[in-house]
């Protein structure tokens, strides 16, 4: 059995993400892997070097196209022929392209497995991690989408693999890239932290919000956020952490002024450690926390800071 | 311009999931259920549309069992002109609804097909993405903003860090984020309204459509019970622990 797996990069980096599915597809079988973009042959050469990865398929590509779901889909479905599955990590990339890929190959997407049973059996979740469901796919061909944070990724370095290139086919047409406005951030990325510092509807605006910063510079953290925070504008969405969000399971989370809603509890309740620091005692958060501190947090903020700053 | 909202009846967002004793699935007898919430989104970006007077017709589509009805009686009073309802007893797959969907919109030709991005119940995230590609049309998934002129459909798109613009000819399929719209309670005399909207009723087996799951669900558990800790009372303990005791800092 050969898998293809779709990485996901930045610039020709590959995502953490990506080497978790790369992780997953191992367990199926040999693994090849697409790279596209404008970057992606600088993409190739990283994905080249990931131990385990057989083939590399690039598609370089500086229209645009490779932005759009419908060439990728396209080319998904084109190199089926070769693989019993497709494997791509749960990033919004994937989450566009791959179930238009399946439809083009008559087979319904596993999303978002957390674990791999056998060659054609999946766990999920269901109703935002409420529910795990163990799901057998009679399809001959699997589209798989893998939660990163229920696989260790496999090494960056130590591999090489021969790097091929492919060509785009045209899409439907009809679809434009106009633009991409991405967010700059000097932290590490949300779902590959070691530490996540999140915050929520205690935090009361956005310039409170801003408070939570110092606290994750002593942690070398990311900084995530509930819902409400979002939807109240303290932060904008790429920091939101949940059903709807991002999914992560940090050695380290901490939630200051975080409720803790199923759909928030979703987004983080696999992480290792769990600090909750929150002025309602009752709560939710306090249910998955191992360790709470009901109290006013914009006087335990200060605190930590100092208690960090002294034997650290 | 013609809308097609396809949406689905699901558990309340509020009731909290319980599992079948017997591990066959989640227990919805006697469970209140609702609209998913990211098809109310879909609805309320469609009647907007219509009150700018870009769109025309809205029509909305439920896949499902007969008490789906009431969900289309909900998308009626928010502003849908009518309603079309698939009636099946079968568990609805992402593949299988979207195989249903493209014959309704071979038969209804609208324009835009406004979808939620995903269902709270399975949590496929799939159904629009998969329409777009057995029709051969444009998408724009997890969209936060809208905006149609000239044949065209401007779309702003939620990426992982950040946003993305791309332009869709008509006809396209939209998928809608949380962000795109807070939706409408439906008013008293709206629901009233509601209830003379025309609904038709049809099965996948009208259509042509084979809605076998592909997916046969082996079990459904419970995930592993996460248990509360401890209370501290002060910043300096909660260091030493996570110092000492964790050992993550």
């Amino acid at each position: 059995m050969t898998v293809l797996v779709f990485l996901d990069h930045e610039g020709g980096v590959i995502r953490q993400a990506s080497r978790s599915a790369i992780a997953a597809a191992s367990r199926l079988g040999d693994v090849d892997v697409l790279v596209t973009g404008p970057d992606a042959a600088a993409a190739a050469k990283s994905a080249a070097a990931i131990p385990g990865v057989k083939k590399v398929l690039q598609v370089t590509d500086t229209t645009g196209s490779s932005e759009l779901a419908e060439p990728v889909a396209a080319l998904l479905a084109q190199l089926a022929d070769g693989y019993t599955h497709i494997l791509a990590t749960s990033s919004a990339t994937a989450k566009n392209v791959l179930p238009r890929a399946a439809a083009l190959l008559d087979v319904q997407p596993i999303p978002d497995i957390v674990a791999i049973n056998d060659a054609d059996t999946f766990v999920r979740p269901i109703y935002a991690g409420s529910a795990l469901a163990t799901v057998k796919s009679a399809d001959a061909k699997k589209v798989i989408t893998v939660r990163a944070s229920s696989f260790e990724p496999v090494a960056a370095e130590g591999g090489n693999a021969v790097i091929e290139d492919v060509a785009l086919p045209a899409g439907p047409g009809g679809s434009t890239f106009v633009s991409t406005e991405l967010s700059k951030s000097e932290r590490p990325e949300l779902e590959s932290a070691r530490v996540v510092v999140s915050g929520g509807n205690g935090m009361q605006n956005e310039e409170n919000f801003k408070l939570l910063e110092p606290l994750a510079d002593r942690l070398g953290a990311a900084i995530g956020a509930s819902r409400a925070a979002v939807d109240k504008g303290f932060v904008s969405n790429e920091y939101q952490v949940g059903q709807t969000g991002k999914i992560v399971a940090p050695e380290l989370y901490i939630a200051m002024g975080i409720s803790g809603a199923i759909q928030h509890l979703a987004g983080m309740k696999d992480s290792k450690v769990i600090v909750a620091v929150n002025k309602d005692p009752e709560a939710p958060i306090f249910q998955v926390a191992d360790y709470g501190i009901v109290g006013d947090l914009f006087t335990i903020l200060p605190q930590l800071e100092a208690e960090l700053d002294k034997a650290g | 311009m013609k809308v097609l909202v396809p949406v689905k009846r699901v558990i309340d967002y509020n009731i909290k999931p319980r599992v079948k004793a017997d591990g066959s699935g989640v227990e919805t007898a006697g469970v209140k259920m609702s609209m998913n919430p990211f098809d109310e989104i879909a609805v309320e970006e469609a009647v907007r549309l219509k009150e700018k007077g870009v769109v025309s017709e809205i029509i909305a589509v439920s896949i499902g069992e007969a008490k789906a009805q009431d969900t289309l009686r909900t998308a009626m009073a928010m502003g849908a002109d009518r309603s079309i309802l698939v009636e099946t007893d079968v568990v609805t797959e992402p593949l299988a609804v979207a195989k249903v969907l493209k014959a309704l919109v071979e038969k209804e030709k609208p324009d835009l097909v406004i979808l939620g991005k995903q269902a709270i119940d399975d949590d496929m995230n799939a159904t629009g993405q998969m329409l777009a590609g057995l029709l051969d049309r444009p998408q724009a998934t997890f969209a936060s903003k809208v905006e149609v002129a000239d044949g065209a459909v401007t779309v702003t798109r939620e990426i992982d860090g950040g946003a993305q613009t791309i332009k869709l000819a008509l006809p396209a399929i939209i998928t809608a984020d949380l962000r795109l719209n807070e939706p409408r309670y439906a008013s008293l005399p709206n629901i009233m309204k509601a209830r003379k909207k025309p609904m038709e009723k049809i099965t996948p087996a009208d259509l042509g459509v084979d809605m076998t799951p592909r997916l046969s669900v082996i079990s459904v558990a419970e995930p592993p019970e996460r248990k509360a800790g401890i209370k501290l009372d002060s910043a300096a303990e909660l260091v030493s622990r996570l110092r000492n005791e964790a050992k993550v800092i």
